[in-house]
């Protein structure tokens, strides 16, 4: 099954077109890379499809539910409230630069959404926060606050805050963008161990190789459009289209 | 006038002008929360009325306005009030004055958190009143303390304007003994009142400044 379907996506900005006609679907247990230059429009199709944009035309759907459908005059409809919150439970979202709260420490961080917008048992959810800060290795930070940590531990605190919510799927916009090598590497490996655990994701990253090497699907944004999608060793090592070898050509050296 | 009787004498204006300070920051901080909404509601003329507000509380002095509040009901609408409203006009003009001060000190606060604040709060599923009065409004309260504090400082030396309607708040006793007895020393101790209680504002504003910097 799908877990989420975008369908002839357009955005556009005043009169700036940012995405024509994207077209998206992504299955349970899968890891799509989403990659390209700056510009292109990766982060706005993140966007959309976390309902922080309003898209102009086009359908969402997650788990075969729809947020946005195609209205009778071509032009994007949204859910009604109710069920759009419904929908928002779905997936989770890691920043580019965590937005984190800073005035909570990392355990409340993590616990509050769960407790306040769930609804769930308290002793359930820290068990949970718990085990999900563990398996970050930020096990012995649970009281600090966000401004003690350093950039990867901060995203790590993110990554459980998303997941601690127990969505279907996760996007990452850029995670590692904001972080230096070393700390990077932190990050890729929790994604990469998620990975392994089926966990779906769709991930905006410049990474080329992590994309490669975790992703099962890449697709290379350009100009708005998807230029080319497939599978990463393929895509990226015997590209297609014209365009996706000129971008990628500046990174095999 | 002995000395003792004239503290005696002030220290009833003190407690006046405790009243005034105290009930105009118990209405006035929460008002200026809801002036600040509308002035930075999507709604035009909500927006342009609190604006309007704002603006003329703060381009117009802060005596005239509680002139304005004593007289107007009956200069304007030949509404008669009893005397005592003199400690309510004396409240609701401090109020309404401090509120658009406020309004304006919350707006500057609210307007400098990142929007990824509400963007996380948003993808997370807070509601809109979860995301303000949980996630924005306590990093509001921490950047706004020290604009606030000025206000309330400045709050404690206003008061004196009480005396445009008579109302007997410590300095207007002051000035009262003092041209009564022709000496200079009620001045010097209302002076010196003032600044104590300001030293304690200070002491007490920096405190809860202390204790919101456990975070950045």
């Amino acid at each position: 099954m799908n877990l989420l379907e975008i369908n002839h996506l357009k955005k556009s900005f005043e009169n700036l077109d940012v995405l024509h006609d994207i077209s998206l679907s992504v299955k349970e247990g899968e890891v799509v890379a989403i990659i390209g230059p700056s510009g292109s429009g990766k982060s706005t199709l993140l966007r959309c499809a976390t309902m922080l944009e309003k898209m102009d035309e086009g359908e969402l759907v997650y788990l075969g539910k729809y947020a946005v459908k195609n209205g009778e005059n071509g032009k994007a409809v949204y859910a009604p409230q109710k069920e759009l919150k419904e929908i928002q439970g779905y997936f989770g979202l890691v920043f580019q630069n965590f937005n984190l709260f800073p005035h909570y420490s990392v355990l409340k961080n993590i616990m509050d959404a769960p407790i306040h917008v769930q609804k769930r048992e308290k002793e359930e959810v820290l068990q949970e926060a718990r085990s999900l800060l563990k398996k970050m290795g930020l096990e012995d930070k649970e009281t600090y606050y966000p401004c003690q940590l350093s950039g990867g531990q901060q995203q790590r605190v993110a990554i459980a805050r998303a997941l601690a919510l127990n969505p279907s799927i996760l996007f990452f916009d850029e995670p590692t963008s904001a972080l230096d090598p070393e700390l990077t590497g932190e990050i890729l490996k929790v994604i990469r161990q998620l990975a392994e655990e089926k966990m779906t994701m769709v991930i905006v990253t410049h990474e080329m190789a992590f994309a490669r090497d975790v992703a099962d699907r890449v697709i290379f944004m350009d100009g708005g459009y998807i230029v080319e999608e497939g599978n990463p060793k393929e895509v990226m090592e015997h590209p297609k289209e014209e365009r996706t070898k000129q971008f990628l050509a500046r990174f095999s050296s | 006038m002995s000395t003792a009787n004239m503290i005696g004498q002030l220290a009833s204006g003190m407690l006046a002008t405790c009243e005034i300070f105290v009930l105009t920051l118990v209405f006035s901080l929460p008002l200026g929360l809801l002036v600040a909404f509308g002035r930075m509601s999507k709604i035009k003329p909500l927006q342009f009325i609190t604006k309007l507000y704002i603006s003329i509380m703060r381009g117009t002095p802060l005596m005239l306005q509680l002139l304005v509040v004593y007289f107007g009901p009956y200069y304007l609408f030949g509404i008669k009030l009893s005397t005592g409203y003199r400690f309510t006009a004396t409240i609701i003009g401090f109020a309404i004055n401090y509120a658009a001060y406020f309004a304006e000190i919350y707006r500057s606060g609210i307007q400098s958190i990142p929007y990824g604040q509400w963007e996380a709060a948003k993808v997370l599923g807070y509601t809109k009143n979860q995301t303000f009065f949980k996630i924005i409004f306590p990093q509001m309260v921490k950047r706004v303390l020290p604009s606030v504090t000025n206000e309330v400082i400045t709050l404690v030396k206003d008061t004196s304007l009480a005396f445009v309607l008579a109302y007997a708040e410590m300095f207007t006793i002051a000035k009262q003994i003092a041209a009564a007895q022709t000496t200079m020393m009620p001045l010097f101790v209302a002076g010196l009142f003032y600044y104590i209680f300001n030293l304690l504002v200070a002491g007490v504003m920096e405190y809860l400044e202390k204790r919101m910097s456990y975070y950045q």
